[in-house]
């Protein structure tokens, strides 16, 4: 019982005092306007000890180990005023370190509710096929291989393959996206994301410490911690601060025997505000980005990512989704959809990226039947025979061995295609052109805001980095309103463009991660997009983007560089305040109470300030339409 | 030379309000007894202390703190 009063006085010491001496105040100075002046000496008295006594106690500990802390200075500034009569000054100090200190801890808190809620999201419980039963264990003790069963509404325990059944998953915990996403056997779904409709079963491939979701609370821990550039040089800054201004109060002391100016001078020897201005921003901005699914690994990658003046993007699989797909059929003869069909057939038997890209056009519910016999002409295309025709699928080379030679329409027709950057192939029939279908590696629906975005955020040229070939390169950058590209890159020529880059400003390199690891690496900023489930890539990358989507990049950027706004800020706020302030002690504007009074108050404001980060959005003008996985889209004439 | 035996624990704190506090946490555990090392991560209200265990002892540090006038909440040793 008495331990519990003990425990609940530590805990709330701090608003206990303050509610004590603030209430001694008020009397104080009621006593005081009543003209009781002997009783407003004691209750400022009175007030001064309830509030100073344990700012007192802590002092005295810290001396015995030998630490000088603001405490002992405080306390040292209140005996003092009290020994010269300045009963008020030194209630009133008192207080108002104590509801200051209070006020803070409850508001900084608050930053570290970010990553609070990262952890609350982990599961507690598996349920695990082991010997025929399902038994429910901690997921922690799911081993890799076993079998875990995922109801509806419940949370997935585990990193993992579905292997059996279909669930809508709500991944937002991972990647920030909370709209639901289809899960069939062969997808992998991630520990702390929730199945919202369906029942699963998932074949675990690392539970506990080793998960996803895990590996992202550590990260954010330890970039939380790591001292951006700014806070490194304050905190070199105050260490020679606090002696120096103690210095000068003895020294003013001995020069004017004027004790008030000393005493002022304690109290704010301590520049609180500046200690604090970075590590706050940094805190909440790494928070936010958390919760949208972006991973910042420490604060001097947020504040040089703040400072990124070009964006350098890969096409394959960043810029485009990385897979080839049908956008225009234009047919000679017949309908599109039976051009596709022939095509279909005579592409069945072919492994080639191009043929899938064509069977997944054919109409839902058809059956595609095999050719006949059919021939694959590398580089150029397929010969079939389907219900005693030939049937050719190929490009310009085959046409041209053919002796194909098309009208002038249709000529102009492909040269258009093939200057929008797709790619044009011819399908033929018994020697007749029937059509032509185009193909393209998908632009993102995103991509086509990004340039937008990205300017919007503050960056000034976003350059295009590809190994396709330049007319294709010219076609998308186009489209994209990118500033520049280059094109027929290879990997390590990318990474060189990455290095003439850096010579016009600050560079970030966004990719997968994985093949783009080297350039990423030779950028100031590498950002690796849809990191959630690649280790290497989030290991790779300075910031990772758990979600494969490129509206995160405007965001991160735009988060950044508001962060170190608010770092900017803050630190100049601050120093203008220590000067201001230690102007005015010598000055005597400022006393004791006063000195204190704005000392807390810029602690306060500078809090608030940083805090703001907690609230930066993406903008909802640029969140992305979500297209339908491989939806069926109308074949365009 | 033999090197001293080193072991490392982090401490989570009670919410740290400022990072004077931190800093005193810190500078109170240097100068204590076998301590090598002790790193007070404000931000996420963290000490990591290095100590020789033929030296000091967990609850030691514990101690220092709470005099001080902060909570310990939880321990965790790394090696």
């Amino acid at each position: 019982m008495a331990l519990d009063v003990i425990k609940f006085y530590r805990r709330n010491s701090k608003l206990i005092i303050t509610v004590v001496s603030g209430t001694l105040l008020v009397l104080a100075y009621a006593a005081g306007e009543l003209r009781y002046v002997d009783l407003s000496s004691a209750l400022w008295i009175v007030a001064a000890i309830a509030g100073g006594y344990q700012i007192a106690k802590s002092a005295i500990t810290q001396l015995r180990y030998r630490v000088l802390g603001i405490q002992a200075l405080v306390t040292v500034a209140a005996v003092g005023a009290m020994l010269i009569g300045e009963y008020w000054e030194a209630a009133v100090v008192v207080f108002l370190f104590t509801f200051g200190g209070y006020l803070e801890a409850l508001t900084i808190d608050r930053t570290r509710n970010a990553l609070r809620a990262l952890i609350s999201l982990a599961p507690t419980t598996a349920s695990v096929r082991r010997n025929g039963d399902i038994v429910v264990v901690a997921p922690g003790e799911v081993k890799p291989g076993e079998t875990v069963i995922i109801k509806p509404g419940e949370k997935i325990p585990v990193d993992g393959k579905v292997v059996k059944g279909e669930a809508q998953v709500n991944q937002a915990s991972i990647t920030g996206e909370s709209v639901p996403i289809g899960k069939s056997p062969g997808d992998h779904v991630f520990s702390g994301t929730i199945n919202e409709v369906g029942l699963i079963e998932v074949e675990t491939e690392r539970s506990g410490e080793d998960t996803t979701l895990a590996r992202i609370i550590t990260l954010v821990e330890e970039a939380q911690e790591q001292r951006a550039p700014t806070q490194q040089l304050i905190e070199r800054f105050s260490k020679y601060y606090t002696p120096a201004i103690i210095l000068l109060s003895v020294v003013v002391f001995i020069v004017t025997r004027d004790p008030l100016v000393s005493l002022t001078l304690l109290v704010i020897s301590c520049p609180g505000a500046l200690v604090i201005s970075t590590p706050i921003a940094v805190v909440s901005g790494i928070g936010n980005a958390a919760g949208h699914g972006v991973l910042i690994k420490g604060g001097a990658h947020l504040e040089r990512a703040g400072r990124i003046s070009i964006v350098a993007l890969d096409k394959t699989g960043t810029l485009t989704r990385g897979e080839l797909e049908v956008l225009n059929v234009k047919a000679f003869s017949g309908t599109p959809e039976d051009a596709i069909f022939k095509a279909a057939v005579a592409e069945k038997m072919s492994e080639h990226h191009l043929g899938r890209a064509i069977m997944s056009k054919v109409k839902a519910g058809s059956i595609v039947p095999d050719p006949g016999d059919f021939k694959v002409l590398p580089g150029k295309g397929i010969i079939a025979t389907h219900e005693g025709k030939k049937l050719i699928v190929g490009n310009r080379m085959l046409l041209a061995e053919n002796h194909f030679a098309l009208t002038p329409e249709q000529e102009a027709y492909v040269e258009g295609e093939e200057d929008k950057g797709n790619t044009a192939i011819f399908l033929i029939e018994d020697e007749r052109p029937l059509a032509v279908i185009s193909l393209a590696d998908a632009v993102r629906e995103e991509a086509k805001g990004l340039v937008e975005g990205l300017k919007k955020a503050g960056v000034k040229k976003v350059v295009m980095l590809t190994g396709d070939n330049e007319r294709t390169a010219r076609a998308i950058a186009n489209r994209l309103g990118l500033d520049e590209y280059r094109a027929a890159l290879l990997p390590e020529d990318k990474v060189e463009a990455i290095k003439a880059l850096k010579k016009e400003g600050i560079v970030a390199m966004v990719g997968d991660g994985i093949n783009d690891a080297p350039a990423m690496a030779a950028a100031d900023i590498g950002i690796a997009m849809g990191a959630a489930g690649t280790d290497v890539a989030i290991e790779a990358a300075d910031i990772a983007l758990m979600a494969d989507d490129l509206d995160r990049i405007s965001y991160t950027v735009g988060l950044s560089r508001k962060t170190l706004g608010v770092i900017m800020e803050n630190t100049a706020f601050s120093l203008l305040v220590v000067l201001l302030l230690v102007a005015g002690v010598l000055f005597k504007a400022v006393v004791l109470a006063s000195g204190m009074f704005v000392h807390e108050a810029s602690i306060f404001i500078v809090i608030i300030n940083g805090m703001r980060l907690l609230r930066y959005g993406m903008k909802s003008a640029s969140k992305p339409q979500k297209r339908a996985k491989g939806g069926e889209e109308a074949v365009v004439i | 030379m033999e090197a001293k035996e080193q072991k490392k624990v982090v401490l989570m704190l009670e919410n740290l309000s400022c990072p004077d506090c931190a800093a005193k946490i810190g500078a109170a555990l240097k100068h204590s007894k076998g301590v090598s090392e002790a790193e007070v991560l404000y931000t996420t209200s963290k000490v990591k202390v290095v100590y020789d265990p033929k030296l000091t002892k967990v609850e030691n540090f514990v101690k220092i703190i709470e005099d001080i006038g902060y909570g310990v909440k939880e321990i965790k040793p790394l090696n």
